[in-house]
């Protein structure tokens, strides 16, 4: 569809407000388009001239923050991600992300896959407690090890993977795709030594073991994190692992303090640390 | 209570034992025109011919390989529909109901199969 002649466009937009609906509705609202306008440009147009209680998430405006997933015209975006132009129709449908309870019109409620993302440790789990208290240094690690899962570590938790999943649409025990792919990051990381913790969340019916490889998660994903692939990569390492054939490793240890080198000349000196 | 993990290993394991035996039922009893397995169809002919059918029933490798894919085939189904049942959204009592069902169904057909893979064995071995 050609946008050189588009001067406005019609949002569709799914309200629920929980102090008044019963139930979640559609309206409608014409605004002016200029190029370049993305969804969640359209949206604050809405807002200022038709519908200015329009709730949503969003704040960087730059596909970072992951505050503004939404479902666009049927499928999980990113608002400030998606050109209007590039949805090739005058009629932009708005609605909240699937798969989540809404806490008022495109505002989902996070906090359920945020729990399952916290109970799945999301960090460098160690045993040397002292180091992870009070850090005296850098781990090795080498460019192949970084590469395990570096690609799974741009996740911006957006839930859009969360929203696409036909298992969470479904079964609400199944962790979903984030918190698993994020699991699996940490899993993966030659730094970590968590899986035996993680695992006794991953071995039980909250683990990969509902995902049935639709791939949607991974069609949506505005980063290009690819979850599918994470969770049957996480489903080979718990069946090594129950067969004991699961590579022993120990974390990377510390980097020693380079010696006998100088600090060269102009390279300022670090802030100091804002938390002590 | 077994954890989803080994069920799930077992699961996939049970699809590699029925790939395998389903594929040796297929070579001996419908591709018997390319890879002719003489012992196994003694009497010529096809596989399915009265002599040939007696002659295999009195092998032991018969009613084993049955008992096997049989076990197979009902873990591999049950524990399959178990995951669709699942999916339903069944309360916690429901899900535990399902599971004991299905583990004793399973198990009742694996027995009776395992008595009539043996009993055809006896029975092909009288006459």
């Amino acid at each position: 569809m050609d946008f050189a002649n588009v001067k406005e466009v019609t949002y569709r937009v799914r309200r629920f407000d929980p102090d008044k609906d019963r139930a979640p509705h559609w309206e409608e609202y014409r605004i002016p388009y200029a190029p370049g306008m993305t969804v969640l440009d359209g949206l604050w147009l809405v807002k200022e001239l038709h519908a200015p209680t329009l709730a949503w998430r969003s704040s960087c405006r730059m596909g970072v923050c992951g505050s503004c997933g939404m479902l666009i015209n049927g499928s999980p975006r990113l608002g400030c991600n998606t050109q209007i132009c590039e949805l090739e129709t005058t009629t932009v449908a708005v609605g909240p992300l699937p798969n989540f309870n809404i806490i008022k019109d495109l505002v989902p409620d996070l906090m359920p896959m945020l729990e399952t993302h916290r109970q799945l440790l999301p960090f460098i789990v160690r045993d040397d407690h002292e180091e992870m208290e009070k850090p005296s240094g850098e781990f090795w690690q080498s460019p192949e090890e970084l590469e395990h899962y570096l690609q799974f570590s741009y996740c911006i938790k957006c839930g859009c993977c969360m929203a696409a999943c036909p298992t969470c649409a479904t079964d609400p025990v199944y962790s979903g795709p984030m918190p698993l792919a994020q699991a699996h990051r940490y899993n993966s990381d030659s730094r970590d030594n968590g899986f035996t913790h993680r695992r006794q969340v991953l071995e039980g019916e909250r683990g990969p073991w509902r995902c049935h490889f639709a791939g949607e998660c991974s069609r949506v994903c505005p980063k290009g994190v690819d979850p599918a692939k994470a969770i049957q990569l996480m489903k080979r390492e718990l069946v090594a692992d129950y067969f004991k054939l699961r590579e022993q490793r120990c974390p990377a240890r510390l980097a020693e303090t380079p010696k006998g080198v100088a600090r060269r000349e102009g390279i300022p000196e670090a802030p100091a640390p804002t938390v002590r | 209570m077994i954890r989803d993990a080994k069920l799930w290993t077992w699961h996939v394991l049970a699809g590699l034992v029925i790939f395998v035996f389903l594929g040796l039922h297929m070579l001996i009893m419908h591709l018997d025109d390319v890879v002719n397995i003489a012992s196994l169809n003694p009497a010529g002919g096809h596989p399915i011919d009265w002599a040939n059918v007696v002659a295999r029933g009195k092998m032991i490798f018969f009613p084993v390989t049955y008992t096997v894919l049989l076990g197979a085939a009902l873990f591999h189904g049950l524990y399959g529909l178990k995951n669709i049942l699942f999916e339903l959204n069944l309360g916690d009592g429901v899900k535990r109901a399902t599971t004991v069902v299905l583990a004793l169904l399973g198990l009742g057909l694996f027995v009776y199969g395992t008595w009539a893979a043996f009993a055809s064995l006896a029975l092909a071995r009288s006459l």
